[in-house]
């Protein structure tokens, strides 16, 4: 029995509406953009004017290399966090499902809200200061100085996702086979040595996937910085989403901030082959 | 158990045990601030118990940005979205998962192509065409965009690929109509993946953030993350109030999590792991 061919089309149509009106529309839109820069108010083709800026552009170029220090060092340190959790999880006996939840409690709460929490918690006198000179250390500039407002969206976002990237992990682990452990450990290789040779390995699709998600929300990374440090000090924390916003936004250079958007759009590709390729290569 | 056993046992929930605090202090600050007076939050030694203020501060959040109408706003905004998008999204997983017709693989490729563009190359566009519509700071602004959900989509047709052809070919001879196939046969052996999905897009929109700063323009039409960040902006900013909002933006959240655990995790994660 056949259905008629305009049955799919209909259960189609509100979906192929709206997203060419609210998606593919202004996905178009905004690369045409970019090659245009706004005369007394009308918009005019630039050519490459735009991509020609970016090169001489000192904020921008502050923008990609905070962007990056971020991704390199924050996606790594996050990703091992929840390879480690989720192997301690997998391993205790007890209280699991307790630990799972506060574990993911973190990934159900707002950009926002958490970013507001962290920047008082990381305040001068803040409670984190007080905790440290409590236990007999110096207490840390984290708003106010370069490296250390940095180290605080780091602070922040590991916090954040840590538990997000753990209970992925820990489900792939139910499949990895119990035996692999079982001829690692005959082999004598102690518990910390079957992580780094069995569980590892095993998991390198799950890493591949975990670290290009990480990646593209890295690259776009724009509520935690605009909330918790605003960018600053001076620029420290200014990522390319925030800047696309305040070009766009506060200066109202929509030109240039498509051409922001269309750095974003490369560089998520790009990244995302580069990590397929990277990982490919050894046959897994 | 062995001795050795039971010392790496204890050793391994000794430390997930440091890391559940470290996860849920953040928590219970919001708590401890939210209900004390703004200065508690910087007191030596640190204020480690709940005070008493929380009504008062929330009562003071209300007379700086209107906390019930931002309220009123997310909800509004979030639920219209979710009831909207799952509709739409389900209808054309649909769609894609049981029908055969010409150009179908090509149009679900461009579906999930979009995935990877970010939103900020449609904000600029979707600012204009919102701006040249009239229709900045109006709820369809807040609604409209992503309604059409990619990754909705994707999720419903995996989901609706499992639902056997023959069920609905003896329903198509027993002469039930397309639409009844769908919501008679379809949907409610879907729940499972509706309500994961139906989380996905409330959490999204619920959490969104860029697009309200730019489409929302006066505090009446702020949604919640909106007017947190608002008030922080301030130069002068009281704690108390501040985490007031935080906690009523992020505690409702927490018990829905607490009680839909499994459904939560599926949703946020969104298919990426199967339980």
């Amino acid at each position: 029995m056949r259905t008629k061919t305009y049955v799919p089309l209909l259960f189609l149509t509100p979906a192929i509406a709206l997203f060419a009106v609210f998606t593919v529309f202004p996905i178009v839109y905004s690369f045409l953009l970019s090659f245009q820069t706004s005369v007394g108010g009308e918009m005019v083709f630039a050519g490459l004017d735009n991509y020609r800026r970016l090169f001489g552009d000192q904020i921008f170029r502050t923008a990609l290399f905070n962007t990056f220090v971020i991704l390199v060092i924050q996606v790594p340190i996050m990703l091992f966090l929840a390879l480690v959790l989720a192997s301690l999880l997998h391993a205790a006996k007890r209280a699991r499902a307790l630990f799972r939840v506060s574990f993911f409690m973190p990934a159900v709460t707002s950009l926002v809200a958490y970013s507001i929490i962290f920047s008082i918690m990381l305040m001068g006198d803040g409670v984190v200061n007080q905790f440290l000179q409590a236990v007999g250390l110096k207490s840390v500039p984290w708003l106010s100085h370069p490296w250390w407002a940095k180290a605080a969206l780091i602070l922040a976002m590991t916090w954040r996702w840590t538990g997000y990237n753990m209970i992925i992990y820990l489900a792939a682990m139910q499949n990895i086979p119990e035996s692999l452990y079982e001829a690692a450990s005959m082999d004598g290789a102690g518990k910390i040595r079957q992580f780094f040779t069995v569980t590892i390995p095993q998991l390198k699709p799950v890493i591949l996937f975990t670290t290009i998600l990480s990646t593209i929300g890295t690259l776009q990374l724009f509520d935690e910085p605009y909330t918790l440090t605003k960018g600053g000090p001076s620029d420290a924390t200014l990522t390319i989403g925030m800047y696309l916003y305040q070009t766009g936004f506060r200066y109202f250079d929509f030109g240039y901030a498509s051409t922001l958007a269309y750095v974003i759009v490369v560089l998520i590709a790009a990244l995302s082959f580069l990590q397929f390729k990277i990982t490919g290569r050894d046959g897994t | 158990m062995t001795l050795k056993r039971r010392i790496s046992q204890f050793g391994v929930h000794a430390l997930l045990a440091i890391g559940a605090a470290v996860s849920l202090f953040p928590f219970y600050w919001a708590v401890i601030a939210a209900t004390n007076e703004s200065g508690k939050v910087f007191a030596k030694p640190p204020q480690l118990l709940p005070g008493s203020r929380f009504v008062e501060n929330v009562v003071n959040l209300h007379h700086s940005i209107g906390i019930g109408r931002v309220l009123f706003n997310s909800l509004l905004v979030v639920s219209v979205y979710t009831a909207l998008s799952l509709s739409v999204c389900t209808m054309a997983g649909y769609a894609f998962a049981k029908f055969r017709f010409r150009g179908r693989d090509a149009l679900f490729a461009v579906f999930l192509v979009s995935m990877m563009v970010p939103f900020h190359a449609m904000v600029i566009p979707l600012f204009k065409m919102m701006a040249a519509w009239d229709w900045l700071n109006t709820y369809q602004a807040l609604i409209l965009p992503n309604v059409a959900y990619p990754f909705a989509i994707f999720l419903m047709r995996q989901n609706m690929l499992a639902v056997p052809d023959a069920i609905m070919e003896a329903g198509r001879i027993d002469g039930v109509s397309e639409w009844g196939l769908f919501t008679r046969i379809v949907l409610p052996s879907m729940r499972p993946a509706l309500a994961a999905t139906a989380i996905y897009l409330f959490m999204y929109q619920w959490n969104n953030f860029l697009w309200p700063l730019v489409a929302a323009q006066t505090k009446e039409m702020y949604t919640l993350p909106v007017a947190l960040s608002s008030l922080f902006g301030l130069s002068r900013i009281d704690y108390g109030q501040v985490m007031a909002g935080v906690t009523l933006a992020t505690g409702p959240i927490i018990v829905f999590f607490l009680l839909l655990q499994r459904h939560f995790i599926s949703g946020i994660l969104g298919g990426a792991v199967k339980e």
